[in-house]
């Protein structure tokens, strides 16, 4: 056997096109602009590199959780059993400890909410009606994301390395609009970020039970706390182009 | 040397610079302190359990308050430092420091360690709140948490870091907390540092020099989770609604707790923040009785 071939829906979940609600968000970016704290390339790129490091990385861990426990069969992802007391809710309860800024767990709420809307109808699965039952408020996002990507076929790491670009975008795109900076050279950071953005994506899925909640509770939880002074700040921003 | 990023007690980090010399001649140390309470008669609160570790020594300076003081320099690399901390249902426990640590390289390249596990039952209250952690130059320093509280279970845990001496670049520092209630996660946050290209980026603390996080839960008037209704010092305001100033935010967790986090210049600043924030998250809280 070799390698196995790539997964094209991983294409169709990360595409911006993908009419789930996330051009409505900039990750943090619209307040760190507004704040000056972010405002050419230079900071651009140091904002982008941080955002990866520490809240990519938690839902590169999370989705790949998700991925793996949607995979990992009916007994992990809907009855919860002695291996997987937790199921579903388990794994949003982990994602909310790890989001401490309300504001933050808000948008992930309803990003997560609009994306399951939509990968239901594109994917239809069990898994995923059984994902909105158990988190009737709407899952993090990054456990709609990991659940998505399986039911579309991916593997955890693939679900990670999704989530963790997921977490660039974002921001890179929106401070595009809001620095009006060259869309090229912004997509040059963002290719600069790809090894970091693969060695995360890799040690997400690496962990060996990642459909056991045991696991779940070790999972980074890397705090990015200017991240959260600045989305707490954003909420309150009298003008505001994104929600988030 | 003066340092530019005052402490709010000058102690051993004070005498820093040959602090670090006189520590690297020492050997590394492995030790587990304890400190547990029972309920006594009363009502009373009994610290029934005091085991100081060199070098994590333990004082009784009150009824129910313990103040660590550190009787060796460090920690540093190699060393394996734990505390254990049991306090019981219906008990209160008051736990502080007489001055900063000073976290400093080893003579090889092992991590220095350092493990708090504290476990807080039903109607119990503990307050945790030693001064600042100053993460110096070359340090390779792990500082792990566990906080296991029972429903009901009261806390206020602060902790401070503090990046670096004045004037020099920080170690570096993985450090992670854990607090589940009942069982259930509430917080689970990891702070690292020694990446200058993370570390300062806007995202992260941009040009802070010290990070600092209260864990407040369980205080009449904190929230109860996202949803409810809390009492706060602004008048009456819905839980999920955070409180933001100048470096410093309240938030209010998903389960029944709040979070004060605060990035700051200098630790001077950074406890102000915090205690900024801390009286808004719960008036009764910033002034403690001494």
């Amino acid at each position: 056997m070799g390698v196995p071939a790539a997964n094209a829906a991983l294409l169709l979940l990360t595409d911006s096109r993908l009419p789930a609600g996330g051009h409505g968000h900039s990750g943090g970016a619209e307040a760190a602009v507004s704040s000056g704290v972010v405002r050419d390339l230079t900071t651009l790129a140091a904002f982008l590199r941080g955002r990866l490091a520490a809240s990519g990385r938690v839902a590169a861990c999370l989705a790949a959780a998700a991925c793996a426990l949607g995979t990992a069969g009916p007994a992990a992802a809907g009855r919860p059993d002695e291996d997987h007391p937790a199921g579903w809710a388990g794994l949003d309860a982990e994602a909310d400890a790890r989001t401490a800024s309300p504001a933050q767990r808000e948008a992930s709420r309803v990003q997560g909410r609009l994306l399951l809307r939509t990968a239901r109808r594109i994917w239809p699965s069990p898994v995923l009606d059984e994902l909105a039952r158990a988190v009737p408020s709407g899952a993090h996002h990054p456990v709609a994301l990991g659940a998505a990507a399986g039911a579309a076929g991916c593997a955890p790491g693939e679900a990670a390395l999704a989530a963790a670009y997921a977490a660039l975008t974002g921001p890179a795109t929106a401070a595009v609009r809001l620095l009006g900076l060259d869309p090229v050279a912004v997509h040059r950071l963002l290719a600069d970020l790809a090894p970091d953005l693969e060695r995360i994506a890799s040690a997400a899925a690496a962990p060996p039970d990642l459909a056991a909640a045991s696991t779940w509770a070790g999972l980074p939880a890397h705090a990015a706390p200017a991240l959260d002074l600045l989305a707490e700040r954003h909420l309150r921003a009298e003008l505001r182009l994104f929600v988030s | 040397m003066t340092p530019a990023a005052p402490l709010p007690r000058p102690g051993p980090a004070a005498a820093s610079r040959t602090g670090s010399a006189a520590a690297a001649a020492r050997r590394s140390m492995t030790a587990r302190a304890v400190l547990a309470t029972t309920l006594g008669p009363g009502g009373r609160t009994v610290l029934s359990t005091m085991r100081s570790a060199p070098p994590i020594t333990l004082r009784r300076t009150g009824p129910d308050r313990v103040h660590l003081v550190s009787t060796a320099a460090g920690p540093l690399g190699g060393d394996d430092l734990a505390l254990d901390i049991e306090v019981a249902p219906g008990t209160t426990l008051d736990v502080r420091s007489v001055a900063s640590t000073l976290v400093l390289p080893g003579p090889g390249p092992a991590e220095s360690l350092m493990t708090v596990t504290a476990r807080v039952g039903a109607g119990a209250s503990l307050r945790f709140a030693p001064e600042p952690a100053v993460l110096a130059a070359g340090c390779r320093h792990r500082a792990t948490v566990r906080l296991e509280l029972a429903a009901g279970a009261r806390v206020f845990w602060r902790e401070e870091f503090v990046f670096g001496r004045y004037g020099e670049a920080p170690g570096r520092c993985r450090s992670r907390f854990d607090a589940t209630v009942d069982g259930r996660p509430l917080l689970r946050q990891e702070f690292t540092l020694g990446d200058p290209a993370v570390d300062t980026s806007p995202a992260v603390y941009g040009d802070a020099r010290c990070a600092g996080s209260t864990l407040i839960a369980g205080f009449p008037g904190s929230p109860a989770g996202d949803g409810r209704e809390r009492r706060g010092a602004a008048g009456i305001c819905r839980t999920g609604e955070a409180v933001v100033g100048d470096g410093w935010a309240v938030l209010p967790l998903a389960g029944p707790g709040i979070l004060v986090s605060a990035l700051a210049p200098d630790a001077v600043v950074l406890r102000r923040r915090l205690e900024r924030g801390e009286s808004e998250a719960i008036p009764a809280v910033a002034s403690p009785v001494a």
